[in-house]
């Protein structure tokens, strides 16, 4: 259990996905005007993370690791395109789901779920999971942890450039530039979490 | 499908560099640039690996730009992509292993990276294979340069190196340089695009944001 928890940590604080590896930063930058857009974003990512981390994690042990389907063919150099596929695929079925069963959500997410499929921050769940080898119950956590990383980052980012937009920033930083600058400094902040041993 | 406006092939070259650059001004590919820029070679692979990815893939969908159905081009698109990128991955692991593992999964996500997505969507659906071709590679030379110039501040100042030659002989090498620390890691990196934005900016104003709330004056 202790790992479990300590693994949820580390992927929550100390390996940020938006701020200490710099994943899904386009989508980081362009969404982050206000706090309830974010937070949407946010849901469907943590949404999306935690089901596309597992289910690659079972693609990868039982399809394409090495004497994993058949013995002696090793398949994991089809590794991207399949992995890009499973995220495709869950984010079609989530959205078919979601419209049927749940429509209030799906009219709160609608707009965001199909671009969740070019997001990094899931691309690069998945990759870390196979390159780390989390086992199945580690990927769970690390599924969510990682989502929840990412959602965090982008909700606190969003809140500061609420206030930021009455703030006098010089011409030429202003926008893109100063938002810049804000994730570099959230960026530290978020390194001190670093030393963090459970 | 007649382009909308007719484009030079030097007019689709030149463009990215300054006056759309991809990083700075269309905001594509940040996550990559920021996380292989502490060392130039990385930052130099990854230029490379990107360049030719957009290339390639603008220059294969805008061949098939036409049999595409507008519902699962996406997929298509993507699909694409994804194949090249894994013979990028596969040609790195068989050249030079050392690179691929420290550029691990930031290779990957050249697949996600949108500056390959945003120019097949923006560019390459609407205009011939040829200028698609050169559009991708003169985006995917804006996006390298950006990533060598911050590459070449964080290496020289952060290690005292370039390309691994040493530049400024370090203190702990019995030189006299103090090296700082802070460019090292990744928070500078963010630091360093919003001050070249700046830059930018303050040499075509035109590029500036419009102000969303206006400070009143008294």
């Amino acid at each position: 259990m202790e790992h479990y928890i300590s693994l949820f940590v580390r992927s929550v604080f100390i390996e940020n996905l938006a701020l200490a590896f710099f994943i899904g930063m386009c989508t980081f930058l362009a969404v982050s005007k206000t706090v309830k857009t974010a937070i949407g974003l946010g849901v469907a990512v943590v949404f999306v993370q935690i089901l596309a981390v597992p289910m690659n994690n079972l693609v990868y042990t039982y399809v394409l690791k090495p004497d994993a389907l058949v013995q002696g063919i090793d398949l994991s150099f089809l590794g991207f395109i399949t992995y890009i596929a499973v995220i495709a695929a869950i984010v079609q079925i989530l959205e078919m789901i979601l419209d049927k069963y749940f429509p209030a959500l799906y009219n709160t997410l609608g707009i965001f779920l199909p671009l969740i499929t070019v997001n990094c921050a899931i691309f690069a769940g998945v990759s870390f999971m196979v390159q780390r080898e989390y086992d199945f119950a580690e990927s769970v956590v690390y599924g969510f942890g990682s989502g929840l990383s990412w959602a965090l980052a982008l909700v606190l980012m969003a809140a500061i450039r609420e206030r930021l937009k009455y703030s006098d920033v010089p011409a030429g930083l202003r926008g893109l530039g100063i938002t810049f600058i804000t994730a570099g400094l959230m960026a530290i902040a978020f390194m001190s979490f670093s030393g963090i041993q459970i | 499908m007649a382009a909308e406006e007719v484009l030079t092939s030097k007019e689709v070259f030149t463009r990215p560099f300054f006056k759309m650059n991809p990083i700075m001004l269309q905001v594509l590919g940040v996550c990559s640039s920021l996380a292989v820029t502490s060392s130039m070679q990385t930052a130099l692979i990854m230029a490379i690996s990107v360049s030719l990815v957009t290339a390639c893939s603008s220059f294969l969908i805008s061949c098939i730009r036409n049999w595409i159905p507008g519902a699962v081009r996406i997929i298509v698109q993507m699909t694409i992509i994804a194949s090249l990128v894994i013979v990028v991955d596969q040609l790195l692991k068989a050249f030079s292993y050392d690179l691929s593992k420290q550029l691990s999964v930031y290779v990957g996500l050249i697949i996600t990276n949108c500056i390959v997505m945003g120019r097949a969507e923006a560019f390459a659906m609407k205009y011939s294979p040829k200028l698609s071709f050169i559009d991708g590679l003169a985006n995917g030379f804006g996006y390298g340069m950006v990533l060598l110039v911050v590459g070449t501040i964080r290496e020289i100042l952060g290690s005292g190196t370039w390309f691994g030659l040493t530049i400024l002989p370090t203190v702990n090498n019995g030189g006299w340089y103090v090296p700082c620390g802070l460019l090292v890691m990744p928070p500078s990196a963010f630091f360093i695009i919003g001050l070249l934005i700046w830059a930018l900016r303050a040499k075509f104003p035109d590029q500036d944001e419009p102000e969303e709330f206006k400070i009143q004056e008294d």
